[in-house]
């Protein structure tokens, strides 16, 4: 199929942009396969605005005489509005649009098209590969092993062709627990806890139906994980009731008869549209700036984000707690595990391993627990809270994941390598982007597009020095230890980075943030001064042949370069 | 003393106020003249204060002893539970004596004794000189003059003595007002702004009814509009809601009929009055006290409440009042009903947004002393500094800082200041332990010679002002940044967690940005003091090779550690934020201070079938 065909307008003069937040601007429209283009003429470059059609979410159309508006919704919650002349232009303008964002074939989306404009330092699809990982674990026990079971998605379709699993149960024993578990979703092991030894592993649901199958060779592959004695806990993300109305689908949970060594815990995290509604509500009420008090608090009320964000958070602290603090081995799922259960899952991850805090720990972990654990991303983001197809599969799981590692990097905001902005760029990609990433539902998919040879990976692109320089914490330091965040509603907020980004003016925010990276620079430039011409004096003195005390010339350390900081101490004159 | 029966109980249990599963610190409670003190066993100190105390209750008697709950003024809430029933009653009464007081001389203020000669306390109430404050502002000037009419309170009890108005005004003109002015408050100038030549004024309501009228107060509010030359017509703001207004015609009151008055437009901004924000702060402090709070509990609960509506509604009187004077450089009279209360709040946040004078540290206090204890807010009424009318209470003075703790969010590099200095004056416009704060109207605070028996707050608030610097502010940063022009769409206003709930650390950010910004421009400053004096080394060195000299001088570059000591009259106090503390410790991975270490205790009870973690604290159900 020819682009070309899509635009039968592929060009309108003096169009008017009204973006949000600033004054509206005429300019020349432009429409390409992937992008639409918007330049006006006052000046040279700069005022360019490039949307990618992926991006686009909804859009509508109003003519007042002859003048057509257009107003596009995108997927990153941003809404422009374009009045062109002409009724003709602009209702070929707004067909284009629409088919042109909602295309049907994956390998006709941008990340297939797009040549990167950088130079390539080191390829983002290998960076995580699951071999590097279980190096890692290897070097710190030899319990588990790397099963190539799955290498062709025969025993589940949407797992990775390896995956970690206890040495003591063979490829034969998974083949058997994985007709026991929903789309043969296995357990496999999540995540090792180093401190203690505990393990986490995710899987989906038994498929215990109404008459109470049992399988041994699961209650074998997850016993297998617990130290002799010892108890652990069955974290089931559905509710007692949900998960027990599952049976008659075939579904079910871990019978107290079968796994006497488990205790199981019932959570109640949404999924699908129920998530969907609730994003689509937020974003209404945030971008409504008319409401007056009372009805923006009862519609954020209303929306349940920060419920949602509440319950996520506190299964997730829960997990954590159960390998942390009781030193039991935990598994986690819901009913497909491959929603709730990876949100868990990689939350816990986040508060247990100092890690995960990392840039490059942090993408580790959206490959391993997202991308490879087979989150669809295609189907769950394919629209966003504008969208007015609503299908069922549609859910800002990903969104609510970020949501809730932005609520902990608000409560340790020295713990994190990277900023809100990296949470904002993954939230954004997610959704469209010009990288091969997020496509596809699952390996398996992904391996079928020939991703990693057809696109680049966010990851090329993301990694590279001058792009992480935008993405990093200046008040990083890294800290070993378990983060136990609040999960009080009076300690939650909504995510205005994201929410309000469009509604409200950052001007004042953004210049502060600035000031307070001034300050850190020129903290450091100081400390570097000082050191310098201490060493100066020092020469002078050695020169001098006098007896000097070391003393002197001992390096300055910044004071949050420690441990913990006693004010009353001067760091300068501790030495 | 004579209240205090038992002055020290041991084995009491501070239970943590958020825990399902009664956690608690158990120690030993002790009771001062001025302080109740709790001591954990591992040497922690809990000061109250008698004054913060706003109730004291006393819960059925359980197994473990009896409960006694505190509220406090300054939202820390205590819950104590005492092995002996009647080691608790005698708590428990004495601390009902103490918490009220019947004389003003019986207040801490009267008792405290900071040790600071007479001189240093004579300067410390001279420290705010409002006459210098509006010669800042341009006057006396051509078009407003100080007058005498109230010299001896014979006009206005509750205005201060020195008050201006316009040159045009004359002596008949103000007497004739005040008569037609609730409590004789009648118009005078509580900001000038000097380029625009417009004012804002403040009064009480007029005695209007439903139809009287009073040529000297027409005649006074004509010379407040003549007296600003680049607007004809002027603005009067009510700040009560329309409805409340009208009624209080009914009772002689009312408000200004623009039949009457030439050149005035006038305008309702809708705030409540004090009874409504009382028990809207109320429902807000039962709904953010829940244990086991839900999310959607708590949003509908702060909306219930209205408190948010309440500070967008000040906060917007307050831009409408700007936007008066900036854009249109018309003058504004600003009244409610008595003008102590609403018209304090729009008053000063007004000014504050008009002039960065007030973002400052130092203009802070000169606007809290010129709008708010000059002008006759009653803050012993108000905050109950003496056992009174529980109606006359009301947080209208929180609300003030509640709006100013919002703009800080919207400009968090226009103000001097930063959060620990509102809560700071939160504290001790509370503990009566300074005189500013005491009576409620400049004529009562001389007859009780405050100035001689008791001292202000400023010097001490200014001494440690290292504690409330801003670290971001900078005062010229933008030109713009003169008139602060705040978005108040609603979703800009937030629940003040760091005031409800200042004591209820584990709600907090584990770390904060702040502290470690602060600290380090802190350090920013040493570090170039030291970059000085090695450089000053390095050249002498270079000049002059004298071995001694330089020794000396190496002594004289590293100066004693700066030592941030509190001064001995916050000693007693609990930091509010604990500014300093342990920057870089991550309090939530302690696990003493984290509520989910209580899971393990319910772990090793009983088998749940179903666990649910909530409001961090893990609780089950079988």
């Amino acid at each position: 199929m020819e682009f070309a065909e899509l635009i039968k307008t592929p060009r309108a003069d003096n169009a008017v942009l009204h973006g949000p937040r600033c004054p509206a601007v005429r300019g020349t429209l432009c429409l390409t396969g992937h992008h639409l283009i918007f330049s006006s003429r006052r000046k040279e470059g700069g005022e360019e605005l490039w949307l990618l059609h992926a991006n686009i979410d909804c859009v509508e159309k109003r003519f007042v005489g002859s003048l057509g508006t257009i107003v596009i919704k995108c997927k990153d919650l941003r809404i422009i509005q374009l009045d062109i002349p002409g009724m003709e232009e602009c209702l070929n303008i707004a067909s284009s649009i629409e088919a042109l964002s909602t295309l049907d074939s994956i390998t006709l989306m941008y990340p297939f098209f797009y040549r990167p404009m950088f130079e390539v330092v080191e390829d983002g699809w290998r960076s995580y590969l699951p071999e590097q990982e279980f190096e890692l674990l290897s070097s710190v026990t030899d319990e588990w092993r790397l099963s190539c079971a799955n290498k062709d998605f025969s025993v589940c379709p949407t797992y990775p062709p390896v995956v970690i699993v206890p040495k003591c149960i063979d490829d034969e024993a998974l083949r058997k627990v994985a007709l026991f578990r929903y789309g043969g979703r296995f357990p496999v092991l999540s995540y090792y806890h180093k401190k203690n030894g505990m393990v986490m592993m995710r899987s989906s649901q038994p498929l215990t139906g109404t008459n109470g199958r049992r399988c041994k060779e699961d209650e074998k592959l997850i016993n297998a994980t617990l130290r002799p004695g010892k108890r652990g806990y069955i974290i089931d993300t559905r509710s007692l009731n949900v998960a027990q109305q599952a049976r008659a689908k075939g579904g079910g949970f871990e019978q107290e008869v079968y796994y006497p060594q488990w205790r199981r815990i019932h959570k109640c995290i949404e999924r699908f549209n129920i998530l969907q509604e609730s994003l689509i509500k937020l974003v209404e009420a945030c971008n409504d700036q008319s409401h007056n008090m009372d009805r923006w608090l009862s519609k954020l009320e209303a929306s349940n984000w920060l419920t949602h964000i509440k319950e996520i958070l506190t299964a997730a602290c829960l997990a954590a707690q159960c390998i942390d603090r009781e030193g039991a081995s935990v598994l986690v799922h819901g009913s497909d595990g491959t929603d709730s259960t990876l949100q868990v899952t990689s939350l816990a991850q986040i508060i247990l391993d100092p890690r995960c805090r990392t840039i490059r720990g942090f993408e580790a972990l959206v490959v391993r627990e997202w991308l490879q654990a087979g989150h669809p991303f295609q189907l769950r983001c394919a629209q966003s809270a504008y969208s007015n197809t609503k299908q069922k599969w549609e859910a800002p799981v990903f969104l609510l994941f970020l949501d809730c590692v932005w609520q902990i990097l608000r409560q340790f905001p020295c713990s994190f390598e990277f900023n809100e902005q990296f949470l904002i760029m993954l939230f954004e990609h997610a959704y469209a982007s010009q990288f091969g990433t997020f496509l596809g539902n699952n390996e398996n998919e992904r391996s079928k597009l020939k991703l990693t040879q057809k696109t680049m990976s966010l990851w090329s692109w993301v990694n590279r020095s001058e792009e992480l320089a935008r993405f990093k914490n200046p008040l990083f330091e890294a800290n070993s230890l378990v983060i136990w965040p609040s999960v009080a509603p009076q300690s939650l907020q909504l995510w205005e980075g994201v929410f309000l980004r469009w509604n409200r003016p950052s001007k004042f925010l953004d210049e502060a943030q600035e000031e307070v990276l001034n300050i850190i620079n020129y903290n450091r430039e100081l400390q570097a001064k000082v050191n310098a011409l201490r060493r100066q004096l020092a020469e002078l003195e050695t020169d001098d042949r006098m007896q000097e005390n070391l003393t002197d010339s001992t390096p300055v350390r910044a004071p949050w370069l420690r441990g913990s900081v006693d004010l009353n101490e001067n760091p300068l004159v501790s030495s | 003393m004579e209240h205090i029966r038992t002055t020290k109980v041991e084995q009491v249990k501070l239970l943590d106020r958020f825990s399902t599963s009664n956690k608690s610190l158990t120690g030993t409670l002790y009771l001062t003249a001025t302080h109740l003190l709790f001591i954990d066993s591992s040497r922690r100190e809990t000061w109250i204060l008698h004054h913060h105390i706003a109730a004291v209750e006393k819960l059925p008697l359980t197994t473990s002893g009896c409960p006694l709950v505190i509220q406090c003024k300054n939202f820390r809430i205590v819950h104590f539970v005492v092995p002996r029933e009647r080691d608790c009653h005698d708590v428990y009464n004495s601390l009902l004596q103490l918490s009220r007081t019947a004389k003003y001389e019986e207040l801490y203020a009267f008792s405290y004794n900071p040790k600071q000669n007479e001189s240093e306390q004579v300067k410390g109430w001279q420290l705010i000189d409002l006459a210098e404050e509006y010669k800042r502002m341009g006057v006396p000037n051509d078009y407003w003059q100080l007058s005498d009419a109230n010299r001896d309170y014979k006009i206005c009890e509750t205005y201060p003595r020195d008050l201006y108005v316009p040159r045009t005004a004359s002596k008949p003109i103000i007497v004739g007002s005040s008569k037609f002015r609730s409590k004789g408050r009648f118009p005078v100038l509580s900001y000038y702004h000097k380029d625009k030549k417009a004012a804002i004024c403040r009064c009480s309501q007029p005695l209007s009814g439903f139809s009287a009228r009073c040529l000297e107060d027409e005649h006074m509010l004509q010379a407040i509009s003549k007296a600003n030359p680049s607007n004809r017509y002027m603005y009067v703001m009510d700040t009560r809601p329309k409805l409340n207004a009208m009624a209080n015609r009914a009772a002689g009151k009312g408000y200004e009929n623009e039949d009457n008055y030439s050149n005035i437009r006038f305008q309702f901004v809708g705030i409540e009055n004090i009874h409504v924000m009382r028990s809207s702060l109320q429902k807000l402090l039962e709904v953010s006290g829940t244990k086991g709070l839900s999310v959607n509990d708590f949003l509908s609960g702060l909306e219930s409440s209205g408190w948010l509506r309440h500070i967008k509604a000040v906060l917007d009187a307050a831009v409408f009042l700007v936007k008066a004077i900036a854009v249109e450089s018309a003058s504004v009279l600003v009244h409610c009903s008595d003008g102590w209360d609403r018209t304090s709040q729009v008053c000063s946040l007004g000014a504050l947004l008009l002039d960065s004078y007030y973002r400052t540290i130092k203009g802070f206090m000169v606007l809290i002393e010129k709008d708010w204890i000059s002008f006759g807010h009653k803050f012993s009424d108000r905050c109950c500094q003496l056992d009174g009318d529980p109606k006359e209470i009301s947080p209208v003075f929180t609300q003030f800082l509640e709006s100013v703790w919002n703009l800080m969010e919207q400009f968090p590099q226009a103000f001097e200041y930063n959060e620990a200095f509102l809560l700071q004056i939160h504290e001790h416009v509370h503990s009566c332990q300074f005189g500013n704060f005491l009576g409620n109207c400049q004529k009562e605070r001389e007859e009780l010679k405050l100035k001689e028996k008791t001292y202000s707050l400023w010097p001490f608030l200014l001494d440690e002002q290292k504690k409330y610097q801003n670290p971001l502010y900078s005062p010229d940063f933008s030109p713009e940044l003169t008139l602060l022009e705040p978005n108040t769409v609603s979703f800009n206003f937030k629940f003040w967690r760091n005031m409800y709930h200042q004591f209820d650390r584990s709600m907090h950010p584990r770390q904060s940005v702040y502290d470690l910004i602060m600290n380090m421009s802190e350090q920013n400053k040493q570090l170039e003091k030291d970059i000085k004096e090695l450089e000053a080394k390095i050249k002498q060195k270079n000049g002059q090779p004298d071995a001694v000299l330089l020794k000396e001088h190496q002594q004289s570059a590293h100066p004693a550690p700066v030592a941030l000591k509190t001064p001995p009259c916050f000693k007693k106090e609990q930091p509010l934020i604990p500014v300093n503390d342990a920057v870089r410790t991550i309090e939530g991975s302690n696990t003493a201070d984290n509520r989910y270490s209580e899971f393990m205790e319910e772990f090793s009870k009983a088998e749940p079938a179903v666990v649910s973690l909530e409001y961090g604290v893990a609780r089950m159900t079988c």
